[in-house]
């Protein structure tokens, strides 16, 4: 079957580190997977069958497009309970995440032990291990610390929320990483929300970027729901890092316009008209409207893309709707080594 | 065999570790040039460099999270904790994520790292430089805990913590740091995890005990001898995983037990061993348990008469005993 997409030069080529055409199709079917998987997953739990779901909507391109700027495999991956389009870029299918979602046996993170997206993939250099806030931030300096200290080309990416970056362990991290010039990415996707409280309440600034100066080490602020410039961004962090220059701070600006997980209700503290205003940063659909623009996808490979997405997200659904909950046989194990 | 002091077995249990294997590295305050406030790391910047020799900022969560990313991916970290007192910043990454990495994960992560820290009290720490901490990390599967007393069992456990794959919390008694002294073996030896040893053996009663308090109560049991008790004196050595094997058969030998600890008493290490006893040897008993513990206040006080009274001493001990030898 011929691709649907049509290769054309980008209109806007903004340098070495613009991802290349077939990387951004790749990205852009990531993306329409990632929403139509999120929007199945609410569905679930609407219906009993997932008990909490936290959801990556309006966050996908600061997750796609670092995920894909850095090498699969060989770099490590801290992430938080906000990133499941970063599974989905790592290569977790829709089923394999969706068994996360509903607890069911053969979930490959924690084998159903953790809330959903949490557990561990040695094989994709994947760490999520907590709900708490912040933790994961110097652990992945630790990591980065190890891949330095045996002289590895390997970075280290940690995503973290607007609220993570009020907990101590943020700055005691990103403080240490940049004392050892660690090959680490500190990449916050700034909603603006921890749960409820917003960014004006959590700092006095308008965003993280400026303690990069305070730490020594180069910040970033960039349009969180633009594919390319997330990028290009962690591109240049990447290189810098691999370069033995040490850690960048990457602020992703990006919108929530779903409550903080299913358990939350936002309508007690946030404006329809301000929800309003965040969707319109849907990264989705400007990712779309990027790639038609610059000929890149048709109406109807855009339909293609969107068939196939509901197709695998409806197998995952009648897999995990059929698969067995874990037997409580070895729940004793992997306590000790 | 040489003699040698609890520090300096410490010391040479990390520094053979670190000569074995490349992955093993230390990080803390002031143990670089400084070569730690007990000198535990003293030479080891010079030997080993400043990169596994790592002065840290003060700042113990990131110490003990920094530790736990890179034991996850493939180093074997010694993080030091200048005194157990300041342990408590560390709680989140030990007890909430080193414990649950391997749980949490179905065994895809394991955390091969030693938090080491001097703790206990007898050197006018006050408040915040003499606190027990043991308990407050047994309590958590997931981890291990130690407490060695003597400079045999410091180094063997020691270097065993930092070759097991599971993090291990190591408590280090500072008062025996250069107070005690023993016979340390020149040829390379390991003392193994979770093992109690018996550091005198005795027929009468038993008294259970780890740590600083190990030597009071030998020498309560000594004492003890001449007035013909004899007294059996078991060294938990481990906290978590407890020798349960080695505490039933003493107590089914001698159907007595005296339980030693400096920690505080309520919800301590002795009410567990005594919950395993009335358990599992209930029938051997001749006389109910007895534990000897640190008094109910949140910590040890500074003005000399004041630690003397929380501190246990081998006077305490003997009187114990002796209350108990007459039951």
């Amino acid at each position: 079957m011929s691709d649907p997409m049509k290769k054309t030069p980008p209109a806007a080529g903004t340098g070495v580190t613009r991802p290349s055409d077939d990387k951004l199709i790749q990205m852009y079917r990531q993306m329409v997977l990632c929403r139509a998987l999120d929007e199945r997953v609410w569905m679930l739990n609407r219906q009993g069958k997932a008990a909490i779901v936290a959801s990556a909507q309006g966050h996908e391109a600061a997750q796609i497009g670092s995920v894909q700027s850095l090498q699969v495999g060989k770099d490590h991956f801290y992430i938080y309970y906000r990133d499941l389009a970063v599974l989905i870029s790592l290569g977790l299918t829709p089923t394999e995440i969706m068994l996360g979602f509903t607890a069911k046996a053969g979930e490959p993170l924690a084998g159903a032990r953790q809330f959903p997206t949490h557990g561990a993939s040695r094989t994709l250099n994947l760490v999520n291990l907590s709900n708490v806030v912040g933790t994961q931030i110097p652990q992945a300096v630790g990591s980065a610390l190890a891949s330095k200290m045996r002289g590895e080309d390997a970075v280290t990416i940690v995503y973290f929320g607007d609220g993570a970056s009020s907990v101590g362990d943020c700055h005691e991290a990103m403080n240490f990483a940049a004392i050892h010039k660690l090959p680490v990415i500190f990449l916050c996707e700034n909603n603006g929300y921890a749960i409820s409280v917003p960014l004006s309440k959590q700092m006095a600034v308008d965003g993280i970027v400026s303690r990069a100066d305070g730490y020594g080490i180069p910040g970033v602020v960039v349009d969180g729901t633009d594919i390319m410039a997330v990028y290009e961004a962690t591109s240049e962090a990447a290189a810098h890092a691999r370069d033995g220059r040490g850690p960048t701070i990457v602020e992703a600006m990006v919108e929530r316009y779903l409550p903080h997980t299913s358990d939350d209700d936002d309508s007690l503290y946030r404006e329809p008209e301000d929800l309003e205003e965040a969707r319109k940063r849907d990264p989705v659909r400007i990712l779309q409207e990027q790639l038609m623009g610059a000929g890149l996808l048709t109406g109807e490979a855009d339909s293609i893309i969107r068939n196939e997405a509901k197709r695998v997200i409806n197998e995952a659904t009648d897999y995990v709707d059929a698969a067995p909950y874990p037997e409580a046989t070895d729940f004793l194990d992997h306590v000790y080594s | 065999m040489t003699v040698q002091t609890v520090i300096e077995a410490v010391r040479d249990g990390m520094q053979e570790e670190m000569r074995r294997d490349q992955s093993v590295f230390i990080m803390g305050e002031d143990i670089g040039a400084r070569g730690g406030v007990f000198l535990a790391t003293e030479g080891f910047v010079d030997e080993f460099g400043e990169d596994r020799v790592i002065d840290t900022p003060l700042a113990e969560s990131s110490i003990a999270g920094i530790a736990l990313g890179a034991a996850m991916n493939g180093m074997r970290p010694i993080a030091e904790i200048e005194f157990a007192d300041f342990i408590w910043p560390t709680v989140n990454q030990i007890v909430g994520e080193a414990a649950r990495a391997r749980y949490g994960t179905l065994g895809q992560m394991c955390v091969p790292m030693v938090l080491r820290a001097p703790q206990g009290g007898g050197v006018r720490g006050g408040l915040y430089h003499s606190q027990s901490v043991e308990a407050i990390f047994a309590h958590t599967p997931g981890l291990k805990v130690v407490t060695p007393s003597t400079p045999y069992d410091a180094k063997g456990l020691l270097k065993s913590a930092i070759r097991d794959d599971d993090p291990v919390v190591f408590l280090e008694y500072k008062r025996t740091y250069r107070l005690v002294r023993g016979e340390v073996p020149d040829e390379e030896y390991t003392v193994p995890l979770g093992v109690a040893d018996v550091k005198l053996p005795g027929d009468d009663i038993t008294v259970i005990t780890y740590g600083l308090m190990v030597h009071h109560c030998i020498e309560a049991a000594r004492t003890m001898g001449n007035e013909g008790v004899s007294v059996e004196v078991i060294d938990l050595r481990t906290i978590r995983p407890l020798d349960n094997d080695a505490i039933l058969a003493s107590v089914e030998k001698t159907g007595k037990v005296l339980i030693v600890h400096e920690d505080t008493k309520l919800l301590g290490v002795g009410g567990e061993v005594s919950a395993i006893i009335a358990e599992h040897a209930f029938d051997y008993l001749d006389a109910p348990i007895v534990r000897l513990a640190g008094p109910e206040i949140p910590a040890m006080p500074f003005s000399p008469t004041l630690e003397a009274a929380f501190l246990i001493d081998t006077e305490k001990v003997s009187t114990a005993i002796r209350n108990l030898a007459r039951y």
